[in-house]
């Protein structure tokens, strides 16, 4: 109930010409210059004339992206290594400034309000990112402290998410250098939860993990779609549980959506265009003429 | 008001948190430590049977006043430096706090950190320099004061330093380390300006090390009253007034290059 009510005062007073969604993205355009990568030798004088004339190119990390999620829904984005997935995460999460389109959280754009939009959201990384001799526990507390949470009701919230992940709560006083890899990534999990976030974006949050550990985390992302409202982004590499978790899937290549759906709908379609694929990775390869570890 | 009383707290997240890391790196601090003392004392020590107490404890303060101003500086830039290594850079930037929140955090934490190792410098000098030192002629209330005002502007620079390790955290480092040592050349820190070249010393007129040195060496040398250092303190505070909105503004902008150009992700 106080989740319902949560999203009613998060969209109360805003313009309904267009229906809230708890995340909208329109035309969402990223680029960055990277200097040109040189074929071959270079004679020293051209090494010289590179240092001091650097041709740039352009890479398009994310290009023309829109999408929208509703409220209670987990959206899922499929894509290789480098397809833009993690650069579109960032700009939803306000940590990158989009070249051209809109985000809105509840209706807030994550540009000219970020603060607000801030408050409602948070995001798991498929790299842990801890300070690495600290302990989960003094961790998690810095954290809840930036979100203006006390440290007993910290501590306390931390144990019960932490437990829930299969983590040992006696552990938490452990500097997290001495922690194995799935367990960083469930105290990663726990630090984005602890703050309650509306919108939670989980960059492959399993990636990585032994399979306990990912069936430990899949579980839990169930159960938060099972007893909150939240909105909630995937991105994966595994189809397996991208056809589990996620109501709806985009497939992401070279920064572009090619493909949107549910995955019946992805299935289907693609049946239709080239011949009868039987899974998802069926669909994902016929797509983007590739496999989804494949670097580019 | 109640913005106020949680942006105070939120702060604090950023103190315990760096108290909570130098105690976890304590081998690193007692190295630092030993550094200063030994630095203190090898200048120190130059003057012994070459000059008065008076000269000991002008090269012994601006050992100590150097190490203090340079933590000040160091510290604010460190801590960008060091979220950036650590990849949580992005999470701090990501939670609902104010820059100015996150940056005044970093800042309180450098003053008591400062403090804290410049006072356990300062108590350890008598047992190494005895009779050498005499403190007996020192207004303390005038030295107090002119560190207070004078961290306003090395906090300022400080922030200014801090947009180099945002951008570039291994270039970064060398950044600051480059203006802390053009500070270290024109401040007076052991010699009187006025042995600098005479193209150098413009630069002294605006360093504020050179006024914060002036006010502490009369205030320990000659016992000065605040009134008498009334003029040099005013000046060093409108440095300070200048420097800390110059070093927001600067960070604000640098951050939001950071942000257009994505540099902002784990480095290291």
């Amino acid at each position: 109930m106080s989740r319902v009510l949560e999203v009613v005062r998060l969209v109360k007073g805003k313009s309904v010409e267009q229906p809230i969604y708890g995340l909208t993205v329109r035309g969402v355009t990223k680029h960055f210059y990277r200097s040109k990568r040189t074929n071959g030798k270079l004679r020293f004088h051209q090494k010289l004339q590179h240092m001091f004339k650097r041709e740039r190119e352009v890479i398009r990390a994310v290009d023309d992206i829109s999408l929208e999620v509703n409220i209670g829904e987990i959206y899922g984005i499929l894509g290789a290594n480098g397809s833009g997935k993690s650069t579109l995460i960032r700009l939803i999460s306000t940590l990158l400034l989009p070249d051209a389109g809109s985000i809105h959280v509840f209706g807030d754009d994550v540009v000219t309000n970020s603060l607000k939009v801030r408050r409602v959201m948070n995001r798991v990384s498929v790299e842990a990112s801890f300070f690495k001799r600290l302990s989960s526990e003094e961790n998690l507390i810095y954290t809840a402290r930036l979100y203006g949470i006390p440290a007993p009701e910290a501590e306390r919230k931390s144990k019960q998410i932490l437990e829930r992940l299969g983590f040992d709560a006696n552990r938490m006083s452990e500097e997290m250098e001495h922690l194995s890899r799935g367990m960083q990534q469930k105290v990663a999990i726990a630090r984005a939860l602890l703050t309650t976030p509306m919108l939670l974006l989980l960059d492959e949050p399993t990636t990585g993990l032994d399979p306990k550990s990912k069936r430990d985390v899949q579980a839990f992302i169930e159960n938060i779609r099972q007893e909150r409202n939240a909105v909630i982004v995937l991105t994966t590499h595994d189809m397996v549980e991208a056809e589990k978790l996620c109501d709806k899937i985009a497939i992401i290549d070279k920064g572009r959506f090619i493909a949107e759906g549910t995955v019946e709908e992805l299935i289907a379609n693609a049946s239709s265009q080239n011949g009868a694929p039987a899974t998802l990775e069926d669909v994902f390869i016929a797509l983007t003429g590739k496999g989804i570890e494949e670097e580019e | 008001m109640l913005n106020l009383v949680r942006e105070t707290i939120v702060s604090y997240a950023f103190i315990e948190r760096n108290f909570n890391l130098l105690k976890r790196y304590m081998s690193w601090e007692i190295l630092f430590f030993s550094y200063s003392i030994v630095n203190a004392l090898t200048i120190g020590l130059i003057m012994v049977g070459r000059g008065s107490s008076e000269d000991v404890l002008y090269l012994v303060i601006g050992a100590l006043i150097w190490g203090f101003l340079s933590i000040m500086m160091r510290e604010v830039s460190d801590a960008i430096t060091w979220e950036r290594w650590e990849g949580t850079i992005e999470y701090t930037f990501m939670a609902p706090i104010y820059r100015i929140t996150h940056l005044v955090g970093s800042c309180l934490f450098a003053i008591l950190y400062g403090l804290l190792r410049t006072a356990l410098v300062l108590a350890i000098m008598p047992f190494f320099f005895g009779e050498h030192i005499n403190l007996g002629n020192a207004n303390w209330l005038t030295m107090g004061v002119t560190v207070l005002i004078s961290s306003l502007s090395f906090i300022g620079i400080g922030l200014m330093a801090a947009i180099f390790p945002l951008l570039s955290p291994e270039k970064g480092q060398a950044a600051t380390g480059i203006i802390q040592s053009v500070l270290l050349l024109v401040s007076g820190i052991y010699y009187e300006i006025e042995v600098l070249p005479i193209w150098l010393q413009p630069i002294s007129k605006i360093s504020p090390a050179t006024y914060t040195l002036r006010s502490i060496r009369a205030a320990m040398l000659d016992n000065a009253s605040l009134e008498s250092q009334i003029s040099n303190l005013s000046l060093l505070l409108i440095i300070g007034l200048l420097l800390i909105p110059l070093g927001f503004w600067v960070f604000y902008f640098g951050e939001k290059y950071a942000k257009r150009v994505g540099r902002l992700k784990r480095s290291g």
